[in-house]
């Protein structure tokens, strides 16, 4: 029998705020244990919580990005559960009334080839909620300590409906969400800090069937590279229990990203049962249009929207604007870049060759870099106007991208101006060159215009690199017509 | 007998302090000596910080010669419900889940109080977490009621009313749920005062459960409880539900309304099971506000015999999330048998916790649990719509509402003590106020052939403290019902 | 609305993280099945047509903005803490 995959996400991301959720200290990462802690984080009687209001704009931001109907009111409810790192022993949450309905998440399918556009898909979503992140246990070997720091972080949980089929999608899924949470400055989605956490829901079921088969929730997908491979080993351990006549448990298993195994958690408590009610210390929120209006105006491009804009407007191939589309700065960076040189295809192309080259050798990101679209644009406008070789180039924009120096200074200071067009030097090189491959002259002669490439590159290593093309080119064909 | 430093109330001694005939310290050391000379019968105090009491009565009296008096309260000592947090002080909640538990911060009204110059005087006892109507389910002790020390002062807020009736404190405060001030209020001879929900924040009052909780004043006068609930009542932005509410003089507003008011009588709270005497109390009330030319009408709340069953479902589902917390992880009892953190919860929350407090928990536990939240706490919202709804059409006809505070004078201790139902329905004419979020008074009416004190409450509109003070007023004037004090 | 008289105390009891004694499951047992047997009468009550209150005053909209302000120093958070070891709350060992 075939079998598909069904996949649903969940998908945690801290928002970044200054201060927490439901408290106003400080929201952080990597401080000494306890000390981001105060009456309400850690639960004291008598402590009661307010709402962060730069949270709801985030959430509120995150879901118009992803095309989610805001609620006019939500409200607040708890979540009733005992865990050490929960210091109420229960979460505020919201269960019926959240604040994000619907949406969906945008996806390319893989092309035909590396360089074809794959076909688009959209992925949609239950919902986006808001909630309080929980502490940090961290484990000793007689006991475990627990540290406050992390809890009450703005936390927002989105779920999507099962509508993904294999590990590459909830990986494209997965990609995009976390690529419009950044460029939305909701979050930095920093895996390795926790600060997006993804849970999946897979199940499987005979092609054609509509009903879902009987899901497995797999955690702790803690890198994006893991949810890929715990998801592809979680379908594969499916369908080998399925192919033996087994039956698939409802359970929820640990992925081990080190390892690529996962393992049934033994679930010694009876089903959860959480109580949920309405929680009494926090008011609901209404939400209107006015709000809605301020907060569209600071809405920014999903990246497939930014990449069909791309395309349309600059004429660039596929490849580049995939390279481009992700990372917001980028985008911003090659559209000035654009913008001054007026050379669209050559900036990309000097971005992602030269630039995203550069920043991978030096492990910098956009914004430690000194380089700026001035230069690449300057360098681009010299490469285009033949003032400028290639080979040259490179040398001027790995200098300028350690400098933070105009291109025109560094090609001063590494003594890289074309040689004048009257130089004496550069008729002697081409006159040897020409004396030295008397083949290539033959076929010139003969009609074969492109055989003076083969003086233009005897000249330019006479002339190291530094003569000005249009200049070599001038004056081969004034010897050549000589001859 | 009234002359006495502790028999005199807060307006009295704001006097006799401007007028330096009294320091504060003088204040603090009679009331110490009082607290000396009766708690070990009436055993209404946890604990007392004398030494910081003195220190503060100190700065007060220093800020007093500096000229720079805070106010009526600067310098007067105000008795906490051990479920007030005071910074640095202990917070027990009487419970022994507690029992160690020092608070790292201030409740927004004891900031509040020590803004007005107060003195935070002890940790008044309480029925545990302040479920109760007895103060008999204190962990620490059993507080005695000072008109006839084999009875209960009422409860939760027994600690808080015994105090001041012995003359321990001149005016504490209380919490009130259910009735938790007003009906100790009136079994100790006090006026207790439950604001309207939101006008007192809560921030830093142990939760029991949250959208009912309020704090308020006892104190020997109306006048007194005006002073307290003006130093306390106002926004908090700590408390999300507290109200954006004006806070008016209160003891000027006293002096300017008058009457005559139009007065309801709600014949459901005359029925079955109200003690004779204190009908009669009640009746002879009313005819006097009838003599003082207000217009007595009977008024209709017919929800109320729903008041227990919707009450004791919401007040259960809050305490059980509330009460989740104490879990002996970050500070409280911690089981020393437990053989992991699992078994931690159980062992430390089993040995913390008295038995009211569990058999709450496990109420509020079940009927949140799954299948049956629509049947049992949904519903209950609905008719505490309904109950709302009742009290609100009454006040298109009415200004205030009168009924008795409890069904009866104060009982024998352990009278009730085995039949948790029966200590519930004590609760029959205050729950409905909490559960409408209304202010609700209890004002002394008299005393039984037993020498009983009996409490009549007036219930007032949402935030009209001020209108229903005034009410209060005008038939404690013509009563010398506040000027007894019980013998010790 | 339910109408069992009795409450599963062993489930009710383990999702509060109560260890009751036999003796107070009984207890418990009877007299909470008194308390709904009280309750019981809310059923009479036609709520079809009414919203629940879930606040007697509510409000809208209660927030503050997002500015920090000092955290507890550790020693005051882990003041009550009944054990500690490098400024954290130690609990006997947690198996995930």
């Amino acid at each position: 029998m075939n079998y598909e995959a069904v996949i649903g996400l969940e998908v945690h991301v801290q928002i970044r705020t200054r201060s927490k959720m439901f408290s106003a200290v400080e929201a952080g990462f990597g401080r000494e244990p306890n000390t981001l802690t105060d009456a309400v984080v850690l639960a004291l009687p008598g402590a009661l919580p307010v709402i962060n209001k730069a949270a709801l704009d985030a959430v509120i931001k995150a879901g118009l990005m992803l095309g989610c109907r805001i609620a006019p009111v939500c409200k607040w409810d708890r979540k009733n559960y005992f865990y050490p790192d929960s210091p109420k022993n229960y979460q505020i949450s919201q269960y019926d009334q959240p604040i994000c309905l619907g949406g969906q998440v945008e996806i390319e399918q893989p092309g035909a080839a590396r360089n074809v556009m794959g076909e688009h898909k959209s992925i949609p979503l239950t919902r986006i909620h808001l909630e309080e992140d929980v502490g940090k246990l961290n484990h000793g070997t007689s006991d475990s300590l627990v540290d406050y720091n992390r809890a009450g972080t703005p936390l927002m949980e989105i779920v999507s409906e099962p509508a993904m089929h294999s590990a590459d999608e909830a990986y494209a899924f997965l990609t995009a969400l976390r690529a419009a949470m950044v460029q939305g400055g909701i979050s930095d989605c920093d895996m390795e800090k926790g600060q997006l956490r993804c849970d999946a829901n897979i199940s499987i079921r005979p092609v054609g069937e509509s009903r879902l088969g009987t899901k497995v929730e797999l955690k702790n997908l803690n890198s994006i590279a893991f949810v890929r491979d715990g998801i592809e080993h979680e379908i594969k351990r499916q369908l080998a229990v399925s192919e033996r006549g087994g039956v698939i448990v409802q359970e929820t298993r640990d992925y081990d990203g080190q390892t690529g195994v996962s393992q049934s958690l033994r679930s010694k408590e009876m089903a959860h049962d959480y109580r949920y009610f309405p929680d009494p210390d926090l008011m609901p929120v209404r939400v209107d249009e006015e709000w809605l209006a301020r907060i569209r105006l600071d809405l920014p491009e999903m990246p497939f929207d930014r990449q069909r804009r791309f395309i349309a407007s600059y004429q660039l191939p596929y490849t580049s604007t995939s390279v481009l589309i992700w990372d917001r700065e980028l985008s911003v960076f090659f559209e000035e870049t654009a913008r001054i040189s007026g050379q669209p295809a050559m900036a990309a192309n000097w971005i992602i060759n030269g630039l995203l080259r550069e920043m991978g050798a030096a492990g910098m990101s956009l914004g430690q870099c000194l380089i700026r679209p001035e230069h690449v644009a300057e360098l681009v406008v010299l490469v285009a106007g033949g003032k400028l070789p290639g080979p040259a180039a490179k040398d001027v924009f790995t200098e300028v991208f350690r400098t933070g120096e105009k291109p025109a200074a560094v090609i001063a200071k590494l003594g890289l101006e074309s040689t004048s067009n009257s130089g004496a030097e550069l008729e002697n090189w081409c006159r040897e060159a020409i004396a030295s491959n008397p083949k290539a002259l033959a076929d010139f002669k003969s009609g074969k215009d492109s055989a003076i490439n083969g003086f233009k590159g005897h000249v330019m290593k006479s002339a190291r690199g530094r003569a000005n093309p249009q200049d070599v080119d001038r004056v081969l064909r004034e010897q050549l017509s000589k001859l | 007998m009234a002359s006495e430093i502790h028999d005199q109330t807060v307006a009295e001694l704001a006097g006799r302090l401007a007028r330096r005939e009294l320091s504060s310290e003088e204040l603090v050391r009679a009331l110490l000596a009082r607290k000396d000379a009766v708690d070990d019968r009436v055993k209404a105090f946890n604990s007392l910080d004398a030494d910081s009491a003195l220190a503060e009565a100190r700065a007060s009296d220093a800020r007093r010669s500096a000229g720079q008096s805070r106010g009526p309260l600067d310098g007067i000592p105000i008795g906490l419900k051990d479920v007030i947090a005071v910074a640095g002080q202990p917070l027990t909640a009487s419970s022994r889940m507690l029992a160690n538990f020092i608070s790292p911060y201030d409740a927004t009204v004891t900031v509040k109080l020590r803004a007005a110059g107060a003195i935070p005087w002890g940790r008044l006892n309480l029925d545990e977490f302040a479920m109760g109507s007895s103060t008999e389910n204190s962990a620490m002790q059993t507080t005695r009621n000072p008109w006839d020390l084999s009875r209960v002062p009422g409860g939760s807020s027994g600690g808080s009313a015994a105090a001041l009736a012995a003359g321990e404190a001149v005016a504490t405060l209380g919490s009130d749920t259910g009735g938790s001030i007003r009906q100790p209020a009136a079994f100790c001879g006090l006026v207790g005062l439950k604001p309207t929900y939101g006008l007192v924040s809560r921030y830093g009052l142990v939760a029991f459960a949250s959208s009912l909780d309020q704090i308020g004043p006892f104190a020997r006068t109306v006048e007194d409880a005006a002073i307290v609930l003006g130093a306390i009542a106002g926004h908090d932005a700590r408390d999300s539900t507290s109200f954006r509410a004006d806070v008016p003089d209160y003891r000027e507003e006293l002096k300017q309304r008058r009457g005559p008011w139009r007065l309801g009588i709600p014949k459901e709270y005359f029925g079955e099971g109200l003690d004779p005497e204190v009908a009669a109390a009640v009746a002879k009330a009313v005819a006097y506000y009838q003599g003082l030319g207000c217009t007595i009408k009977e008024v209709s709340l017919p929800h109320t015999e729903y008041g227990v069953g919707a009450y004791y479902i919401i007040a259960t589902a809050e305490c059980s999330s509330n009460l989740a917390r104490f879990d002996g992880i970050r500070y409280g009892h911690r089981s020393k048998q437990a053989t992991d953190v699992v078994d931690l919860y159980f062992r430390s929350r089993a040995e913390g916790f008295g038995p009211e407090v569990k058999r709450r928990i496990i109420l509020g536990t079940y009927v949140l649990s799954s299948g049956y939240y629509d049947a049992f706490y949904l519903r209950a919202q609905k008719v505490r719509t309904l109950i709302r709804q009742d009290f609100l059409n009454a006040f298109h006809e009415v200004d205030a509402i009168l009924t008795p505070t409890a069904p009866t004078p104060a009982f024998r201790v352990g009278e009730k003590a085995a039949n948790p139902l029966a200590m519930y329905l004590c609760d029959v004419y205050t729950i409905g106020v909490n559960l409408a979020g209304l202010p609700g008074n209890s004002v002394p009416c008299g005393f039984t052939s037993g020498g009983l004190p009996v409490g009549l409450q007036l219930i007032g509109q949402p935030f009209q403290e001020a209108e229903l003070l005034a009410i209060a007023q005008a038939y404690e004037r013509g009563h010398d019902w506040t000027a007894r004090r019980p013998a010790l | 609305m339910a109408s069992s008289d009795e409450i599963d105390i062993e489930r009710v009891a383990s999702l509060a993280r109560l260890a009751l004694s036999a003796e107070e499951k009984a207890e418990y047992t009877k007299q909470i099945g008194d308390i709904l047997r009280h309750i019981e009468q809310l059923k009479k009550v036609d709520v079809s047509a009414v919203e629940p209150t879930a606040h007697a005053f509510p409000l809208f909209n209660v927030w503050r903005e997002d500015v920090p302000v000092p955290s507890l120093p550790v020693a005051a958070a882990l003041l009550n803490a009944p054990a500690q070891r490098d400024h954290m709350v130690s609990v006997p060992k947690v198996v995930e």
